[in-house]
């Protein structure tokens, strides 16, 4: 039986505020246990909870950026559990009314083996604010267990999937798009390390062709691409295995695990807690007016879709190449700034996409770390525009000067890449090679087109590679037809 | 002088015929003298309320005195006060000592009064009889072998025994009103939001407001100036111009139209206390007032409406009580369940676990819809009955509570009858209104109260009705004998 893998993702975005969701504490990561704990962290009898609005224009922000319909009026709720880091015995959470509806995000899935590449829209079902709680801490103290408050009462945006994916590359497209687009609007700094972006993902499998839904299991907290990848991998095939086996599937949170590379049940569903869902009597409903909104937009970045036709028409740029260069808001940036100093957008974007998203990569940097600057860059494209070098010379500057060795024209004289591009020198070396190669004359004249390439590297070795390469191919290509 | 209006004490320190200290202190010797017996208090400590004397002392002296500057207040142990314990009448917090302020302790300390101690109330102020309290029951000053009612039971043996000049209380469910009428002395819960519940410990957090307790409408109307007001800290605070609730205090009565449910004469309603209620109706009409019948029809409605709403509520805000991070913990336990179970189990009495067990209940998947949903709705029609009912008529009355104060052990083991001492003030928490308490009579030698429900924001306007009953009568200077024969001077 051919099976289908069918995945919806929950993603817990921590919003950049400076402060949390209902108390004045602070939320900087990495302070010592406690010491960002307010009584309202804390939870003391009698403390109440009071709505950042940071958090609410951060929520309306995401709204407009998936186009989504955004609650006039939406309700806070308690999620009631018992637990040592949840210092109230609930979350404020929102349930019934969330402050963003129904939206979409069209993500790109990339080529994989013999699978082109396409473009998907992923239903957005709902998004909500929230809280997150505090942390168990163990071993701290020897033989307890200890509970850091400092990042409870963090605000949230629970971002909820339609079960639109039908495979891990198309998960991980969303998770990617999503990242990066919470970035872009500029209301999560997208730190998974630090757990400000963290995605449960919900893989259920059934018959290809089939309507219905399969029972699904959810992994828990997957703070990384790679992991996802795996997990979700690992999940469909045990799903697959285990229908295949006669045996069913029961629903539960599951957890990766990275160095097994598997999933395993933390909690079945049925033993859950009953969460007695409520309004929270402490907290006004959240009011957006249409002003709200528009003040809101005013602040809005251009987004990446809108940022993506503009290339294609602005700079002549591919589809494909527009896209490329608004993956990120950062990269986007740098290409402008590139073209900003005059040079050809088509050549600053094939060696933004090209060279520098190579080493990026290979460095695992993010492009504001990039050691050439947009201006630097610019410089270079300008000396292979002015002849000054050849393409393969910019590669060797491109290296040093992500090396740090210095400046674009420093290091041009420092290696003697300056191309040759007076026509009676390279006519000199030409004639010495057609002379010195006159078998392959002979073959190109029988008409071997190869010879005549054979005959461009010679001279260009011969010029040790500093003979502009058109000039070469124009000089060689009149002897040859004399 | 321990008899004295706010305003006589204020008087008095002002022109400098006693310091704060001297009151203070006077206060104190009879708290000394008559709290082991009353046991009114929960937490006491003379040398803080000494030193806060001090302090108003020489802001008298300076020339800058508010009107309650140097004067002692008692203040309800569910109010969070730096460096007090903050018990709200229960195990699980006995050892809690406060490290903030309630926004009302603020205003005191802003105003200059003197915290003169935190008084004994029913445990998380679930209780009309001041029984579920782990510090112990309170008897009535009228008759010890009665019950201030509750929850507010220590700051209203307080008031009753002159024990303090005035004391603060809050109002779930006629936690004000109902001791009030039973200890004999003027109560009033303002509308939902006039007071900021910041720092005050939950209960049922969209019904709970704080109050006055004290003797007079004008004593109230002076705390009122202290306590009301805007807060950002708490989201339910309503940002309204501040008012001075004194400004209508004298204002003849003529025209005042009154209008009187049938609902809150009808049965259940004790014979004495009806014939003091219509007596008081009776003067009011001498007053130049006019009686319109009206009829609240959902009010039989409201006892079942608020035992669902309050214990859903309660049962989510008392989660945070779990042995983690203060308050109760259990001695030994097994892992963490059990700590929490136990814990939970020794923290908490009787009353406040049936609460948590009921709100549990209705809050529960599969409950949900048909308790908390449907009295939701009833809540609604509850308060549609009082606007309706204030198109008739400018200030609702009747009695605070169906009976004198009863017994104590009587109605412990019967949890309805209990609930039922709360049929008359109940629904005005429901529907958010405000509710005063004032003295009106004796039945058999006990205090009877007289309820006074206004419209929204209508507490200077029932504060003015209570003010000119209390100049054509005395029942609110009367004392228990008691206090009386021990008075130190």
């Amino acid at each position: 039986m051919e099976w289908e893998v069918v995945i919806g993702l929950e993603t817990h975005t921590q919003l950049k505020t400076n402060t949390k969701i209902f108390s004045g504490a602070s939320v900087k990561y990495g302070a010592e246990p406690n010491t960002q704990a307010c009584e309202v962290s804390l939870a003391l009898p009698g403390v109440l909870p009071v709505l950042n609005r940071q958090a609410v224009e951060c929520a309306i922000k995401f709204g407009l950026a998936i186009n989504a319909h955004i609650a006039p009026r939406s309700v806070f709720a308690r999620k009631n559990y018992f637990y040592p880091d949840l210092p109230k015995g609930y979350q404020i959470s929102q349930f019934e009314l969330p402050v963003v509806g129904k939206g979409a995000v069209t993500i790109q899935v990339p080529a994989v083996g013999k699978n082109a590449a396409y473009e998907k829209v992923v239903n957005i079902t709902r998004a909500h604010l929230e809280e997150d709680a505090g942390k168990s801490v163990h071993g701290a103290v020897e033989g307890m267990s200890g509970i850091d408050l400092n990042r409870a009462g963090t605000p949230l945006l629970e971002i909820v999937t339609e079960p639109d994916m039908r495979s891990a590359a198309e998960a991980v497209a969303y998770a990617k798009k999503l990242h990066e687009l919470v970035q872009w609007i500029d209301i999560c700094d997208g730190n998974m390390q630090e757990g400000s972006f963290r995605c449960d993902v919900n893989v259920s499998v059934r018959p290809k062709g089939s309507e219905k839904l399969g029972t699904r299991r959810e992994i828990k907290n997957l703070n990384s691409f790679k992991f996802m990848t795996q997990a979700i991998e690992y999940e469909t095939r045990w799903q697959i295995e285990t229908l295949e086996d006669g045996g069913t599937i029961h629903q539960a949170t599951v957890l990766f695990n990275p160095d097994t590379g598997e999933t395993r049940a933390m909690r079945s569903k049925e033993e859950a807690n009953d969460y007695r869902y409520f309004p929270d009597p402490d907290l006004l409903p959240l009011v957006i007016s249409e002003a709200d909104k528009a003040r809101v937009l005013v602040n809005m970045p251009e987004l990446p879709e809108a940022m993506k036709a503009r290339f294609e028409v602005q700079y002549g740029l591919s589809t494909y190449d527009a896209n490329a260069l608004t993956t990120s808001r950062d990269l986007a940036n740098y290409f402008v700034e590139t073209t900003n100093f005059g040079v050809d957008a088509k050549q600053a974007a094939n060696w933004v996409m090209g060279s520098v998203a190579a080493k990026l990569n290979a460095e695992d940097k993010a492009i504001v770390d990039s050691p050439i600057s947009a201006q630097q860059l610019a410089q270079l494209l300008k000396r292979i525009s002015d002849n000054t070098i050849s393409n393969n010379a910019a590669k060797q500057v491109f290296e040093a000067m992500w090396n740090s060795e210095g400046e674009v024209d420093a290091i041009i004289a420092a290696k003697g890449l300056k191309q040759e591009s007076d026509s009676g020198a390279i006519e000199v070396i030409i004639d010495e090679v057609l002379a010195a190669n006159a078998a392959m004359v002979e073959e190109f004249k029988a008409g071997k087109e190869k010879a005549f390439n054979a005959l461009v590297g010679q001279a260009m070795k011969a010029s040790k590679g500093k003979a502009n390469p058109t000039q070469v191919n124009d000089i060689l290509k009149k002897k040859l037809s004399a | 002088m321990i008899n004295s209006s706010l305003k006589q004490f204020g008087e008095l320190l002002q022109t400098k015929k006693i310091s704060s200290v001297e009151l203070t202190q006077t206060f104190l010797n009879r708290i000394t003298q008559h709290n082991p017996s009353i046991n009114a208090y929960i937490a006491l400590d003379e040398a803080k309320t000494l030193a806060q004397a001090r302090v108003a002392d020489t802001r008298i002296a300076a020339g800058n005195a508010a009107p309650l500057t140097g004067i002692p207040i008692a203040q309800k142990d569910i109010f969070c006060a730096m460096g007090w314990k903050t018990t709200c009448g229960s195990k699980m917090l006995a050892n809690f000592v406060a490290p903030y302020d309630a926004h009302v302790i603020t205003q005191f300390d802003n105003a200059g009064a003197v915290n003169l101690g935190k008084t004994n109330m029913d445990e998380f102020a679930m209780g009309s009889s001041n029984e579920t309290s782990y510090f112990g029951g309170v008897k009535n000053p009228w008759s010890f072998d009665r019950v201030p009612g509750g929850s507010s039971g220590g700051s209203a043996a307080a008031v009753a025994a002159r024990l303090c000049a005035a004391a603060t209380g809050t109002d779930t469910g006629g936690s004000i009103r109902q001791p009030a009428s039973l200890c004999g002395f003027t109560g009033l819960k303002p509308t939902y939001g006039v007071v900021s519940r910041f720092g005050m410990i939950a209960f049922a957090s969209s019904l709970d407001q704080a109050g006055p307790m004290a003797k007079s409408a004008e004593d109230c109307a002076l705390m009122m100036n202290v306590m009301a007001g805007f807060d950002e800290r708490d989201s339910t605070s309503l940002n309204r111009e501040k008012e001075d609730y004194t400004r209508n205090l004298n204002l003849p009565l003529q025209g005042l139209k009154i209008g009187l449910p049938k609902e809150f004469f009808a049965e259940g309603l004790d014979a004495g206390v009806g014939k003091i209620i219509e007596a008081a109706i009776a003067e009011y009409k001498k007053l130049g007032a006019t009686i319109i019948d009206i009829s609240l029809p959902n009010t039989s409605l409201s006892i079942p409406v608020y035992y669902v709403l309050a214990p859903a509520e309660a049962s989510s805000n008392l989660s945070r009580y779990d042995g983690v991070r203060y308050g109760h913990r259990a001695a030994e336990y097994t892992d963490l369940m059990d700590m929490y179970n136990k814990s939970r189990a020794e923290g908490f009495g009787a009353e406040v676990k049936r609460r948590i067990l009921i709100g549990t209940y209705v809050l529960s998947a599969g409950y949900y819809d048909a308790y908390y949903l449907k009295a939701q709705q009833i809540r609604r029609l509850i308060a549609q009955d009082f606007v309706e009912a204030f198109k008739k008529c400018d200030v609702i009355m009747g009695p605070a509570a169906p009976s004198t104060a009863f017994k104590a052990g009587e109605k412990v083991d019967d949890p309805v009858a209990m609930y039922l001492q709360d049929i008359y003030t109940i629904s005005t928490n429901l529907a958010g209104l405000p509710g005063m308490s004032v003295p009106a009579g004796f039945s058999d030698g006990l205090p009877v109260g007289l309820q006074i429900i206004g419209n929204y924001f209508d507490e200077a306007r029932m504060l003015n009705v209570a003010h000119q009953y209390q100049q054509v009568t005395d029942w609110h200077t009367a004392m228990p004998e008691l206090a009386l024969s021990k008075e130190v001077k």
